[in-house]
């Protein structure tokens, strides 16, 4: 007899969190692909129709050009998404590199990289963002390579960590042992090893590069002011703010707010759902 | 203790070098040519050979790198940064001017959103699955995907445009002079900002005090206490403050560079005056000194929080007195 059945009425955890990431990611797709739909109308001047409130017709309202906002938004966010997705890509790359070469480089490696991890961090950000635009002569570049460049001090202590605690496990001692060659135990224990642990954070790279190119190109460092981008849209709603044109500020921060909240909700998903330490919770 | 603080000072000396190497090479590789950029395209266009010649010299631009390097970085031994070519002064002044302003405000920043971030941390753990623990951490989950200068957009929209309680920007009411600045007016100008800043900075320190909360609670001296026949809140005052707030010290130290991220844009928006603004608009119209002495004093600043940390450290955590040999 069941003196105590369980509950099931809820989808189980693990489903939950698959659904929860594929759901994100198809998400962000959408919004990508419309962006790059819409690229070409988001420029549309109309001058019939500018400084309107949100309305049906202009969910997002319009600009003094114009311009439908919930377009521009949405083609500024693909912008945004693909630049920062492409840099954090390279960066993680780079730390990657990076990682591997200090846990199995010898003492020497590990110091210069270490060195070069302090370093980094040893300048705010924004400001080594703000050097790296500056020497490259701002624009698209500046803000690509800044990008690109500097994020990869974290996930590089994380991958290196874990190759050190892959080189002193039990089993790459056993392949060492049975007299495997270098190469093959790193192919095929070590790589298995971290591959999670980088995937996941080079999902969770995606949203810090996302708010630093939003970042940069308000300041005006990035993305020159022809182009959609979501710094641009803000920094010009900056200068009608007096004016009382709120919906110039307000939504297409939300809409980044969202994007990057989505993207942190995938990454940290994944996490939960590949971590075996964490996958239960 | 005295091998320790030669080892901190050489370190330090090590870090700045490399900062120093890294912005000037940064700088100088810029294509956005100092003397253009500066004087103004009809003006150069109109200026005479000689003069541009003059100029040039004056930015060293017909020198090698490394011998630009040298002179810069032997001038700084002797704490000449140069001249900002954008205020017409010393950068030194410069910072010194605009550091004060902007230590006030990353300061207060820092204060309220250390204090507010742990009591709330301490709060949701204490309070683990509670409504109030819900609320919090849905506030610093979101908080944390919140671009600064986006909240700083609505905030100066909401508190200076439509209720008008605040000013709209810089740091002392327009078409004053500064002897008559009072220190309310001062202050006046840099609630929204510090408000700004602070919200932001909440959301770190209070996720990691409220994990951290949740593990002390579940350890065998609190269950201890409580065996003892202390209340939850009693236990966790008298036994696990300082076992949370070590952390917190040293994560909140940690996150100087943070801030100073931070009120980079905050003083944007509200146009305050102070270092970030100055580098913005050094970067903006390549001022190659005044870019590169922010980024030193940045950077010193940055290392100067992680060293607070380390002696904090030392001196909270009993168990670390054995170094004071």
């Amino acid at each position: 007899m069941i003196l105590h059945e369980a509950k099931n009425h809820r989808l189980a955890n693990r489903r939950l969190l698959l659904v929860v990431t594929v759901t994100a990611f198809v998400v962000l797709a959408a919004i990508v692909i419309f962006g790059c739909v819409v690229y070409d109308q988001a420029n549309a001047t109309n001058f019939d129709q500018k400084n309107l409130p949100p309305s049906l017709a202009h969910p997002f309202g319009t600009d003094w050009m114009g311009r439908d906002m919930l377009l521009r938004t949405a083609a500024g966010l693909s912008t945004s998404v693909l630049l920062g997705v492409v840099a954090a890509l390279v960066s993680a790359v780079l730390a990657f590199v990076l990682g591997a070469c200090a846990a199995l480089g010898g003492s020497r490696a590990d110091a210069v990289i270490s060195w070069c991890i302090d370093l980094m961090m040893g300048i705010p950000h924004i400001v080594l963002l703000i050097l790296i635009s500056y020497a490259l002569g701002k624009g698209f570049w500046g803000v690509a390579v800044g990008i690109a460049l500097t994020h990869w001090p974290s996930l590089t202590r994380v991958i290196r960590a874990e190759i050190l605690q892959c080189k002193e496990s039990l089993f790459v001692g056993v392949a060492q042992a049975l007299g495997q060659s270098r190469l093959r135990i790193a192919l095929t224990h070590m790589i298995p090893y971290t591959l999670p642990q980088f995937i996941v954070g080079l999902i969770l790279l995606f949203p810090h590069a996302i708010l630093h190119e939003a970042a940069v190109t308000f300041l005006g460092f990035g993305l020159p002011p022809e182009q959609p981008a979501i710094g641009v849209i803000l920094s010009e709603a900056m200068t009608y703010l007096s004016s009382g044109m709120w919906w110039l500020a307000v939504f297409p921060g939300l809409a980044l707010v969202a994007v990057v909240l989505l993207f942190d909700c995938a990454g940290s998903s994944l996490r939960r759902l590949i971590d075996p330490k964490r996958n239960q919770e | 203790m005295s091998k320790v603080l030669i080892h901190t000072i050489a370190k330090f000396l090590l870090l700045m070098l490399g900062v120093s190497v890294v912005t000037f090479v940064l700088v100088s590789l810029s294509p956005i040519d100092p003397v253009q950029a500066n004087v103004g395209q009809a003006a150069y266009l109109n200026m005479s050979e000689a003069k541009r010649a003059q100029l040039a010299e004056y930015w060293g631009s017909g020198l090698p790198l490394w011998e630009r390097y040298g002179n810069w970085f032997g001038d700084l031994l002797h704490g000449d940064m140069g001249v900002s070519l954008r205020y017409n002064a010393p950068v030194a002044e410069v910072i010194a001017t605009r550091a004060l302003n902007s230590l006030a405000l990353m300061g207060c920043a820092w204060v309220i959103s250390g204090v507010l971030g742990f009591v709330l941390g301490t709060l949701a753990g204490l309070w683990q699955n509670s409504l109030f623990d819900k609320l919090a951490k849905g506030y610093c989950f979101v908080l944390a995907s919140v671009p600064t200068f986006w909240l700083g957009l609505i905030i100066l929209m909401v508190f200076a445009v439509y209720l008008g309680w605040f000013p709209v920007g810089f740091s002392v009411p327009l078409g004053m002079s500064s002897a008559d600045v009072g220190l309310a007016d001062a202050l006046h100008h840099m609630v929204l900002p510090a408000l700004t800043l602070s919200v932001v900075g909440i959301a770190n320190i209070a996720l990691h005090t409220r994990e951290k909360t949740v593990d002390v609670l579940e350890s065998d001296y609190i269950r201890f206490a409580r065996a003892r026949g202390l209340s939850r809140s009693k236990a966790l005052l008298h036994h696990g403050i300082r076992n949370i707030a070590l952390p917190a010290l040293t994560l909140q130290f940690a996150s100087i560079a943070e801030i100073f991220g931070g009120s980079v844009l905050v003083e944007e928006v509200f146009s305050y005056p102070g270092l970030g603004q100055a580098a913005v608009t050094a970067g903006l119209g390549g001022d190659v000194a005044l870019l590169a002495g922010i980024a030193l004093v940045s950077a010193a600043l940055v290392f100067a929080g992680n060293m607070c940390a380390n002696v904090m450290y030392g001196i909270i955590d009993v168990r670390m007195g054995g170094d004071r040999r």
